[in-house]
């Protein structure tokens, strides 16, 4: 009984070290025509949620990348696929700019 | 016996004198809810035209963009008034919006084709800019509602968005 515990003790802490570094969400919040915060520091891997608390429709734009659509008062889903630093706007409301830098 | 309350009349209008000399040139928080509203509707028109009369995607959809942002920012404006208890006041400014916007969709309706597109993008330049410049100097500063103004800055933020795309489509057309 008190091996049978010590192995799954020790098979969870082996699952626990051999898991591979979960991918974070990372939330940017839209306020009146504002990203925030306005830069974000993210990994591949990691999803951005866009929380659109306006009662406008936005996007987050890359040009000549990515887009997505944020309907008013609702949110989006980004899943950063490569590394790099892009800036992004919207293209409803080009002065709406943010920046992302995507590590490996 | 009737000398001090025609003095105290007298002091009355003069003190009420102020204000209203100022209320001239300077738009009241009933006015100036009727003059934003008035300028959306006017935005609301003109995109309606232009989905009715343009072939291109990029008009198309602009005037798509700004009848649907024009529309939730209306909506945001009645919505503060209900709030507010405010009855919005018909004003010289109001009229000679609408009488401008009038003979702008005149001219608009007449033309076809690439011609219409290039009026009507130059147009929602030129108008973004005219309202752009009317919010900072005359309407945010004016306003006395905290609300009000707030949704006003915001407004601002709104059309100068609008006045870069349109130039962006503009710059496309081209």
């Amino acid at each position: 009984m008190k091996a049978g515990a010590l192995t799954l003790f020790g098979a969870l802490a082996l699952a626990f070290v051999a898991r591979p570094v979960s991918a974070a969400t990372i939330e940017v919040t839209i306020d009146k025509l504002v990203f925030s915060p306005a830069s974000v520091e993210a990994k591949v891997g990691d999803t951005i949620e866009w929380v659109n608390k306006d009662a406008l429709a936005h996007t987050a734009t890359v040009k000549g990348g990515w887009e997505v659509m944020i309907a008013p008062k609702s949110k989006g889903r980004t899943t950063l696929k490569t590394a790099g630093a892009v800036d992004y706007f919207c293209r409803f409301h080009p002065n709406m700019k943010g920046h992302l830098d995507v590590s490996p | 016996m009737f000398n001090r309350p025609t003095a105290a009349l007298a002091g009355l209008l003069l003190v009420s004198a102020a204000p209203l000399a100022q209320a001239a040139d300077k738009p009241t928080d009933p006015q100036i809810a009727h003059i934003a509203y008035t300028a959306g509707t006017i935005d609301i028109e003109a995109a309606k035209l232009a989905i009715k009369k343009s072939k291109t995607k990029e008009i198309v959809d602009f005037a798509k963009d700004m009848e649907r942002d024009h529309v939730a920012v209306n909506k945001q404006a009645l919505d503060l008034v209900k709030k507010l208890k405010v009855t919005p006041e018909d004003n010289a400014t109001s009229q000679s919006l609408t009488k401008a916007a009038k003979e702008e969709r005149a001219k608009l309706a007449k033309l076809k084709g690439a011609a219409f597109d290039k009026a009507y993008i130059e147009s929602e330049v030129a108008y973004h800019k005219q309202v752009d410049s009317a919010l900072e100097t005359l309407l945010i500063p004016s306003a006395s509602n905290a609300e009000l103004k707030s949704l006003l800055e915001t407004g601002l933020k709104i059309f100068q968005g609008h006045e870069q795309h349109a130039e962006h489509v503009a710059g496309m057309l081209k």
